[in-house]
């Protein structure tokens, strides 16, 4: 932004006005949100632990179990999406919901019902990752650093 | 005890990506991304590995755990197959549930509407 | 017919009067506070088209209707349509017109496009243009969600400060053929852009456009506060109201208190119906106008009224390129003729 475009009002004036803007705005309920996400994600977690621990019982490693596991409970935010349930669960429990392997199900499922109406390949295909995408962008790329440097010290 | 600090661990990592959510401007979506990155980057210090030990699924199912995986399965595919592993293995460690996703999200296309 | 100029931007107008208003509303805008004054409600968000942008035509395709059953008139009647929505490329607008194949001004100031619209109509009635115009805005709650923000069942938690685009649609017939209501004078808005980031707080973005254009109003008409039953704001919502009376009073002298009304803080019951700060979308004003405020003008309840609808004029771009979000708002002048006058 190389010129500023307010310069024609008054700066103290507009300063007076954010300031006030600020007091006063409406804020975010902090403390309950941390409960709520505290509890909504603790539950999905609980609940993964205790798919976990089926397949470990049926005879899965710890190692294993970990596949079957994030497959059912991505299946799970899968169904949920599509019922219209899993946003009021975030609604409720912002990142309790968003940040389990639950959430990134709704983050890839939510666009592809979203934009089937701009058809199968423009619409759902390319769209299906516009939120999942990022992370798993970083996610890959913050990986190979780890791995390369894991792997120049001799760790891995 | 795991199914106790599962509730605790997976609880609290919600919960501070809660309090980064409200008190930062930052949307979900930067959260999402900062949280991956922080899962890769503590599982590269080996100190999330001790996480997975004690928590289970408290550790492996909130979104850092995806970058515990990552990291997981880069080491292993580098055991395997050398440096190329580096390339190969953190896809190959996640296939499963990014795969899952893209298949369920495209039945749901098919099959469910979105609601107001 | 004629148009004065007044100070700046502002213009006397003689001879133009605002005949038939039609509003459409959306199932939520139904449960609101406004309900009885809505022409028709709709039972659904429009499930039952293939897109929830066609959808958003077909409301704005109802208004239209109803505004020229109410008038007794055809498309022929209608010399210039002016009309404006939220939508890239102003699809409803325009993929509306192509039904009724009537001349056709699109026109664009976000959540403003109304007041703009009567505004613009206004000006070239009464010079002696068109001698018939139709005034048309609209907005859809869900199609602007998938414009502006993320796809529907994807979760997230709405901040206190963020308002809800209304799905809601209003129509009004402009002519120079005399009438109960007749258009006194207009202000053209002036964009402001006091350095508001979030797009979740349009209120602090529009709140001072909204009071530049009202204090200009009146500076140039001489007149004062109390010359009007109400000056009402397009959707500045709960937060804005209090952000627009302080920055009035404090910075302009101007007190407008209870006079100060707004579309986005009365088309629902911002207690219950979890809209935050309260509606907004070019369908808001226009809706709440169209149904409400022009029907207490017509039945005498109000004589005088300022209606000054606000727009924040943002694109998801823009803001993801870290721009601030500019505001600015129209300002129209609508008496109701006593007898005899």
């Amino acid at each position: 932004m190389g010129i500023d475009v307010r310069n024609k009002a008054n700066p103290d004036r507009i300063r007076r006005f954010q300031d006030y803007a600020n007091r006063i705005r409406p804020k975010k309920t902090v403390g309950i949100n941390l409960a709520w996400a505290f509890l909504v994600g603790g539950a999905i977690s609980l609940f993964g632990q205790g798919v976990m621990w089926a397949f470990e019982h049926e005879g899965f490693s710890s190692q294993t179990a970990a596949t079957p596991t994030s497959i059912i409970l991505v299946g799970m935010g899968a169904l949920l999406t599509g019922l219209g349930w899993y946003d009021r669960i975030v609604k409720r429990g912002g990142m309790g919901g968003s940040l389990p392997i639950t959430g990134f199900a709704n983050a890839i499922v939510a666009p592809a019902m979203e934009y089937r109406s701009e058809g199968l390949v423009l619409g759902i295909g390319a769209k299906l990752f516009t939120v999942a995408g990022p992370v798993l962008v970083y996610g890959m790329a913050m990986a190979f650093v780890v791995g390369v440097a894991r792997y120049l010290l001799g760790i891995s | 005890m795991t199914f106790v600090w599962a509730f605790v661990i997976g609880g609290l990592m919600c919960a501070l990506a809660q309090w980064v959510l409200d008190n930062f401007t930052l949307t979900p979506a930067h959260v999402l991304v900062l949280f991956i990155v922080l899962g890769a980057l503590a599982s590269g210090f080996g100190v999330y590995q001790k996480l997975v030990q004690f928590s289970g699924a408290g550790a492996t199912v909130p979104l850092p755990g995806f970058g515990y995986t990552l990291v997981e399965g880069i080491d292993q595919a580098v055991k395997q197959k050398g440096v190329l592993g580096i390339f190969s293995g953190g896809f190959t460690a996640a296939a499963s549930g990014i795969k899952a996703a893209l298949i369920f999200g495209l039945a749901a296309a098919l099959i469910f509407r979105p609601k107001a | 017919m004629a148009v004065q100029r007044s100070g700046e931007s502002s213009y006397q107008i003689e001879g133009v009067y605002l005949g038939q208003t039609a509003a459409v509303a959306g199932p939520k805008e139904g449960e609101g506070p406004l309900a009885d004054w809505f022409d028709r409600i709709w039972p659904d968000e429009g499930t039952r088209y293939h897109s929830y942008e066609k959808a958003e035509q077909a409301l704005l395709s109802e208004a239209e209707s109803i505004a020229l059953d109410k008038s007794n008139m055809t498309w022929t009647d209608v010399d210039v349509v002016v009309g404006g929505d939220l939508l890239d490329q102003l699809i409803t607008t325009n993929f509306d017109a192509r039904s009724h194949s009537r001349p056709m001004l699109g026109i664009f100031s976000a959540c403003a496009s109304f007041t703009e619209g009567l505004a613009l109509a206004s000006l070239i009635l009464g010079q002696g243009g068109p001698s018939t115009a139709l005034v048309t805005a609209a907005s859809h709650h869900l199609s602007a969600e998938r414009q502006f923000r993320f796809p529907l069942e994807l979760g997230y938690q709405r901040s206190p400060t963020a308002s809800w685009t209304a799905t809601a649609s209003g129509a009004a017939v402009l002519g120079t053929r005399s009438s109960d209501l007749r258009i006194d004078s207009v202000t053209i808005g002036r964009v402001l852009d006091w350095g508001s980031h979030d797009p979740n707080d349009m209120a602090s973005a529009m709140a001072p456009a909204a009071v530049d254009t009202i204090v200009r109003h009146l500076e140039a008409m001489g007149e004062t506060q109390a010359h009007y039953d109400a000056i009402v704001t397009g959707d500045l919502g709960r937060f804005g109201l209090t952000l627009a009376q302080h920055l009035a009073a404090e910075e302009y002298h101007v007190s407008l208190g209870e006079k100060l009304q707004d579309c986005g803080e009365m088309l629902y019951d911002i207690q219950h119906q979890d809209v935050h700060n309260g509606g907004s979308g070019p369908g808001c004003s226009a809706g709440v106008f169209s149904g409400y405020f022009a029907e207490k003008l017509r039945s005498g309840r109000l004589h005088r009224i300022l209606f000054v609808a606000t727009g924040a004029l943002f694109s998801p771009k823009s803001y993801q390129q870290g721009e601030s979000i500019p505001g600015i708002a129209h300002a129209v002048a609508i008496t109701r003729q006593e007898e005899g006058q």
